[in-house]
């Protein structure tokens, strides 16, 4: 491959895998949150009310670290995309747009009220600013998601005189059924990461002896939220995902499951991709079971990746396998963990269990790498288009930007990011450490500060 | 639909220059203006609520830019690649600084928070003025619309342009001095006593520099581009900008002096606005001009197809009335004089 291509793909595959760390778990708090001030306000519950408050400190933090690594995704498109950009603008530059528009303005508008303004609003006031929060946080993703989707699939477009496209669609662009199955997929994933990591939080203050009361709701928001989660992310919406695939890109399926022949297909559980031998080596398979899950049929036919043209195929195979896997698997383990935990809760035994407490809270890093895995296998499987079918990805970069100067900011990336990294983790640990109870203190008197307002104003 | 899409274009510019301004501009006198611990949290506290919300602006107007004008885009982003991306960074250290002072409010770390916070404002302000600088002399676009330039050059102002000569880095120096006017200005909103007679005297006395250096870059322009005069000779209602822009600066000076705080600041806020008016009234219909006039992007040749633009419209309306709306509430809320010890959770 062309190599300058490869360090503008490199520098945006970096910054945006980095990028989502922060996103996927403010999308999956959001819900979480006010969920707990749901409870905080309808059983008039202080402990509630102070767990909302914990975790909207630790969303505030992740919020920010996801919009200082946001604003480069959409300057990239300008700066190492410009040819994709000058081609796709007319289509894709609405969405992204409306983002702007509608989802950032009322996200970071209430973010501010919601985590400065608690004092300042009566009860019902600052539930509608976290609402408005979490409206904001998904509305932005649901924009994000329809960009991409029109990259995997593109709709309501026509071509012009300059060979670009433009917008013949509104509601065609937004409606893209691709986007409605990946949205409802990404956003399952997004709440698996809130809830494990909710879960997490509260299992190590129950091991360690602190805050155990907190720790307790904690877990039981995060267990019970994370089996719903957990199975939303498999079926329908992993299911819908698959089909899609199947459907509009059936050469990125048969690669993500490397399935080389035209046949019934098994499902391969484990296994390592073999594109010299068009075989897999070492494989644990279930039979047909891919037929099934494409067709509903276990004795169809699936298209294999041989009946395509090597010039169609995803240009990095193994990995596109592996992310798919590594998504699949990891989605399956979710699924287990959050049962046998929920099974537990249920029977009141799950707060004394010590090693499920231990398995809940270092499971929570297991989310970030499924839901990264899940947008490699997305964005690799769309390979070697940059707009799947109409343009490839060696058409879409800057030819002005020489691969020194991608180098140059990449590794100007690499650095800043590391630091970020650091920070983040330093900060958020420092909230774990100080605990939900530190914050109590804060607020009793701005819970009485709040009376105030509410009785000054009726 | 062109020209009004220019318009649009020119106007969230406008807000976003005006909005991220003030708090670009308290960050680049963060250090001079806040002598004390306290001190530094009442500025960093007055734009904490805000600053995100201001920076969405840039976001927007990016998003708008990007479906009217995908050419321009395309050529602008990818040829600024390096100092474009010295301007994210520096808006990700600036963040940094902000948000984590008020996590972090001892010793050291916070010094070291104020530091990157206002040394990145600061250069944010000179990267913003000299980005407007290089728009303003023309770009050395080829054929195929795109360029790339060189950071360095031997400061004179010719036919291979790059990033930094003498005019851009006049234009850098211009707008560092009216953003920290700007920010000194909403510092005096948001705060009494020392802090906000310091920040009195720092606007007072950075006006007339201002004035000075505006008067400069206006001879400065008209030398390197004398035809930048066209659309005011064939339309000479636009020579009332000039005058606003000067009217709005000896009001920024005056309210000062009378202790008008909101009207000191609002006129700064005007005088933004009509710099960045007379620039577009002079560009228009180009939109990136180059060093070979037939090269330049104008509105006819980058604008996409008209029913993206038509669609775009409506949504637009709405979006920004409720944004407008977010704003408004916003800043009500947030009103008045930043005060320690009766707001909790932010800075302690």
């Amino acid at each position: 491959m062309d190599s300058a291509v490869l360090i503008h793909r490199l520098h945006f595959a970096f910054t945006i895998t980095f990028h989502y760390l922060f996103p996927q778990l403010t999308m999956g708090l959001a819900p979480l949150i006010v969920a707990l001030k749901t409870i905080g306000l309808w059983k008039n519950d202080q402990r509630y009310d102070q767990a909302a408050r914990f975790w909207a400190k630790i969303f505030g933090i992740s919020f920010v670290f996801g919009v200082v690594t946001g604003i480069p995704m959409e300057f990239q498109f300008g700066t190492n995309w410009s040819h994709f950009s000058k081609y796709a603008g007319g289509v894709i530059g609405q969405t992204l747009a409306m983002e702007g528009t509608f989802a950032f303005f009322l996200e970071s508008a209430f973010l501010g009220l919601f985590l400065f303004g608690e004092k300042r609003l009566s009860k019902i006031a600052h539930w509608w600013t976290g609402m408005a929060v979490f409206l904001g946080s998904w509305l932005s993703g649901y924009f994000i998601i329809a960009t991409d989707a029109w990259m995997q699939h593109p709709v309501a477009y026509r071509s012009t005189a300059d060979g670009s496209v433009t917008l013949s669609s509104f509601w065609g662009l937004l409606l893209n059924p691709w986007a409605i199955w990946q949205y409802a997929h990404n956003m399952a994933g997004a709440s698996v990461t809130g809830a494990f990591v909710m879960a997490a939080v509260g299992a190590y203050y129950l091991l360690s002896e602190k805050y155990v009361e907190q720790g307790k709701i904690f877990i039981k928001v995060g267990v019970i939220s994370g089996i719903i989660s957990s199975l939303l992310v498999i079926g329908p919406t992993g299911d819908g995902q698959g089909r899609n695939l199947a459907h509009y890109q059936p050469a990125a399926l048969a690669a993500m499951e490397a399935h080389f022949d035209t046949r019934t297909a098994d499902l391969v559980i484990l296994g390592q991709p073999n594109v010299e031998d068009k075989t897999i080596d070492n494989p644990l398979v279930v039979p047909r079971a891919l037929s099934f899950l494409v067709n509903r049929d276990w004795k169809s036919t699936v298209r294999g990746l041989s009946s395509f043209p090597e010039s169609e195929w995803p240009t990095n195979i193994p990995l596109l396998y592996y992310a798919y896997h590594i998504m699949v698997g990891l989605g399956t383990i979710f699924m287990a963990v959050m049962l046998i935990t929920g099974i537990q809760l249920w029977r009141k035994k799950l707060y004394d269990s010590k090693w499920l407490l231990w398995i809940l809270m270092l499971s929570f890093p297991l989310p970030y790498v499924a839901n990264t895995a899940g947008w490699m296998t997305a964005e690799i499987g769309r390979q070697p288009y940059v707009v799947y079918g109409l343009m490839r990805t060696i058409d879409g970069f800057s030819k002005s930007v020489s691969s020194a100067n991608v180098w140059f900011t990449l590794l100007g990336f690499l650095g800043m990011y590391t630091l970020l990294a650091i920070l983040f983790l330093f900060l958020v640990q420092r909230e774990i450490a100080h605990g939900p109870e530190h914050i109590e203190s804060v607020v009793s008197a701005s819970i009485k500060g709040g009376k105030i307002t509410a009785a000054r104003r009726s | 639909m062109g020209f009004l899409w220019f318009a649009i274009i020119s106007v969230m510019l406008a807000g976003y220059v005006i909005l991220d301004g003030f708090d670009i501009g308290a960050g680049a006198l963060h250090l001079f203006l806040g002598r004390t611990d306290d001190e530094r949290r009442k500025i960093m506290r007055s734009i904490g609520p805000v600053w995100d919300g201001n920076e969405v602006w840039l976001l927007a107007t990016g998003g708008v830019l990007y479906f009217v004008f995908p050419q321009l885009y395309a050529s602008s982003f990818s040829g600024f690649y390096l100092p474009l991306m010295m301007v994210l960074w520096l808006l990700m250290l600036r963040a940094i600084g902000l948000e984590f002072r008020t996590h972090i409010n001892d010793g050291i770390w916070a010094s070291f928070f104020d530091g990157i916070f206002s040394f990145g404002s600061l250069l944010l302000a000179i990267f913003y003025g000299a980005a407007l600088g290089n728009v303003v002399r023309g770009l050395p676009l080829g054929p195929d619309h795109y360029f790339f330039l060189p950071l360095w050059t031997n400061w004179s102002v010719g036919a291979h342009p790059g990033v930094l000569d003498w005019y851009t880095v006049l234009s850098g120096v211009v707008a560092l001095v009216a953003l920290c006017v700007h920010g000194a200005n909403y510092i005096v909103v948001k705060t009494d006593g020392e802090l906000n007679e310091r920040a009195r005297k720092t606007s007072l006395v950075l006006t007339p520099i201002l004035l000075l250096l505006t008067l400069v870059s206006l001879f400065a322009t008209l030398s390197i581009h004398p035809s930048l005069l066209a659309n005011y000779n064939a339309l000479p209602i636009g020579y009332l900008i000039p005058v606003l822009v000067f009217a709005s600066l000896v009001g920024i000076f005056f309210f000062q002096k009378s202790r008008h705080e909101v009207a000191a600041f609002v006129s700064g806020a005007l005088y933004l606005a009509f710099m960045l008016v007379g620039a577009v009234y002079s560009l228009y219909p180009v939109i990136l001009p180059a060093i070979d006039p037939q090269y330049s992007l104008t509105i006819q040749n980058s604008i996409t197809a008209s029913y993206a633009l038509q669609i775009g419209l409506r949504w637009w309306i709405v979006g920004m009335v409720i944004a407008l709306g977010y704003f408004v509430f916003l800043y009500r809320m947030f009103r008045g004089k930043v005060n320690l010890e009766s707001n909790s959770g932010y800075g302690d």
